[in-house]
């Protein structure tokens, strides 16, 4: 799977925390490189820097030092209105709290990303209902996140993640907060956008989450390193423990 | 852009209405108390520099306090007259005296005017002619009167031509009646007047010499003033305390003045409440922003800017003070009609300049208070921001 054009390109990527005057190594001298059509996990326990590593990668922080080219553009420069605009356009985020507006409806939650692209209303509607048909919850389009379950919530979270069209979905910990049927229901999607062509980032701290991605990436203590028993991609049936 | 961003400060302002009212408040309270308080004043300044109008606000009073052997005399109005800037010049002395017709006694003021009285007090004329210069030359007993006067005396205010009545025992028949005074002030101070030649007039008072006049200017009466007080000082041996000269156009300008300061002091005391408003504005913005941290986080993580999310706190604020704006508005509308209700003669109005400060004012308050609040949501980190827990 490596033909396609690389979609993120991280050399030598460094970020340090000071800590009550310790020094934290959250990430060292990371490389990475994630192509187009990939389906990565990245596998660490909690304090191996993988949430700093999805912050950068998601364009919500910057590194101290190292080279980061997300879809060809060099972003370690950028100021936060910029990285803001790179954000909106080239990736959507999948959390595991969901991180849903509660006021707003389904769609209008799917549209928020769009309506920051100043894309005009009828265009948002239309691609609002696209994604929200993509995830099975069109007939939920007008309900707030109150009134859906967990799973359907993270349903109307990856709709509004691909909204946008982005070149990359981060999910980070997309199961977490869901039992693991509805954890399963959400990975077969993942799967699904992922043989529809879209490229996925899967951060998790659970194997068998991982398990299910074409590639694995393990992070400990700020270091990458590629799991090489790339296991037989398939996605779980249903009713399977994820 | 804008539009859903107005959009979403609605949704957040009606979000929680107890909150958003009682924000209001400060600015309802506030921009009542500007537009009662400055309407109330400007209605009541309409109403009384209406009525120093009405007393005649181009013209001057002079009187003689001390003749210094140089008293005035008819013959000299002529030539006092015909200084720079001076129009007419007519006597105006008065005597109070017992009017009696048929049965009825009436208390009256008499005038002893001539017929320029008529052009420099800008009387009215309902019926009949005023005095007329042959009336003054043979000492006629005739007389003008005044509406009142003449419903007081006759008991009615038709067919009162022709008719004699006595003053003070000498009979007068009446030639002319005035319209009725539509000022409240003027029909006060003028009383059952009744106007008769001068001549006639100085006789009964044993006074020939004028020792009041109304002088009406061709220009400005300040100019006027000016012309008046040299001739006189020339005449009373420079003895400025010989006369005195009155500028009617000077006391409506006081009285502006004086109402001028009232309502800026009044105003201002009001505009101190709408910026206590405007720091309730802010306070509220401050809580809201705290609470609404996580939904900053997921906005700027989902791709909102610096500016989208300055914008939304802004106009938030901006519509809460201009919904408090809209609501003292309207308050005061209702207020001022209670008002010009009880007050019966002096209608309230607000005025357009009124309301339109008050909406400027209320502006501003919410931009300025908002900004501090809206630029503390913009500049939050994303990733500390969907971290909190609030």
């Amino acid at each position: 799977m490596a033909e396609g054009k690389p979609i993120i390109e991280m050399k030598d990527i460094t970020k340090t925390y000071h800590i009550g005057g310790e020094e934290v190594h959250a990430l060292d001298h990371a490389t990475l490189t994630i192509r187009e059509g990939e389906f990565v996990a990245i596998i660490g326990p909690s304090g191996s820097g993988k949430s700093t590593l999805m912050n950068i990668m998601g364009c919500l922080d910057v590194a101290d030092s190292g080279e980061y080219l997300l879809d060809g553009q060099a972003i370690e420069k950028y100021s936060d209105d910029e990285l803001a605009k790179i954000r909106n356009r080239k990736i959507g985020f999948v959390f595991q709290n969901f991180n849903l507006l509660s006021r707003m409806t389904a769609q209008e939650n799917i549209e928020l990303p769009l309506i920051y692209q100043g894309v005009s209303a009828n265009e948002r509607r239309a691609r609002a209902q696209a994604a929200i048909e993509r995830v099975g919850l069109s007939d939920r389009a007008k309900h707030k996140p109150t009134e859906l379950s967990g799973g359907q919530q993270q349903r109307v979270a990856v709709a509004r993640a691909l909204a946008t069209k982005p070149s990359l979905i981060l999910a980070d910990e997309p199961t977490g907060n869901l039992d693991s049927r509805t954890g399963n229901d959400i990975m077969r999607l993942f799967c699904e956008l992922n043989e529809a062509g879209n490229t996925i980032v899967l951060i998790t701290h659970s194997e068998k989450v991982a398990a299910q991605a074409q590639r694995r990436i393990r992070i400990m203590d700020g270091h990458l390193e590629e799991c090489e028993d790339t296991a037989p991609y398939a996605a779980p049936k249903e009713g399977e423990k994820a | 852009m804008i539009i859903q961003s107005v959009k979403m400060a609605w949704e957040a302002v009606t979000s929680n209405k107890m909150r958003s009212f009682l924000t209001m408040l400060g600015i309802i309270i506030g921009v009542t108390a500007l537009v009662v308080l400055v309407s109330l004043i400007s209605g009541a300044t309409n109403s009384i520099t209406g009525e120093v109008a009405a007393l005649g606000n181009d013209m001057l009073m002079v009187n003689v306090l001390d003749d210094k052997g140089a008293p005035l005399r008819l013959e000299d109005l002529p030539e006092l007259a015909s200084e720079k800037y001076v129009d007419q010049i007519s006597p105006s002395s008065s005597m109070t005296a017992a009017a009696k017709y048929q049965t009825t006694d009436t208390t009256v003021s008499v005038y002893g005017v001539t017929p320029a009285y008529y052009d420099i007090q800008g009387l009215e004329i309902e019926e009949g002619r005023f005095l007329k210069r042959a009336d003054i030359e043979n000492r006629s007993y005739v007389a003008v009167l005044s509406y009142d006067a003449a419903d007081e005396l006759f008991g009615t205010t038709n067919q009162v031509i022709g008719r004699h009545f006595t003053v003070d025992g000498r009979s007068f028949e009446v030639v002319g009646m005035l319209s009725q005074e539509e000022s409240m002030m003027a029909s006060m101070m003028s009383g059952f007047a009744v106007y008769v030649p001068f001549s006639v007039e100085s006789r009964m008072a044993g006074q020939p010499y004028i020792q009041s006049m109304c002088v009406s200017a061709t220009g400005k009466t300040d100019d006027a003033e000016k012309v008046m007080k040299e001739a006189l000082l020339k005449r009373f041996q420079n003895d400025e305390d010989a006369f005195s000269v009155i500028n009617m156009s000077s006391i409506s300008s006081a009285m502006a003045t004086i109402t001028d300061t009232l309502s800026l002091l009044l105003g201002s005391i009001a505009a101190i409440s709408l910026v206590v408003g405007g720091i309730g504005i802010m306070n509220i913005m401050l809580v809201s922003v705290t609470e609404r941290t996580r939904e900053i986080g997921i906005r700027k993580a989902i791709g909102a800017g610096h500016l989208s999310i300055m914008m939304q706190f802004l106009i938030e604020a901006l519509m809460l003070s201009l919904m408090g704006c809209a609501v003292g508005l309207a308050l005061s509308s209702g207020i001022l009609a209670v008002v010009s209700k009880i007050a019966g003669t002096i209608t309230f109005t607000m005025s357009g300049s009124v309301v339109m400060l008050s909406v400027c004012f209320s502006s501003a308050i919410g931009l300025i208070f908002g900004l501090y609040p809206a630029n503390k949501a913009a500049k939050k980190h994303p990733i500390e921001a969907l971290r909190y827990d609030g």
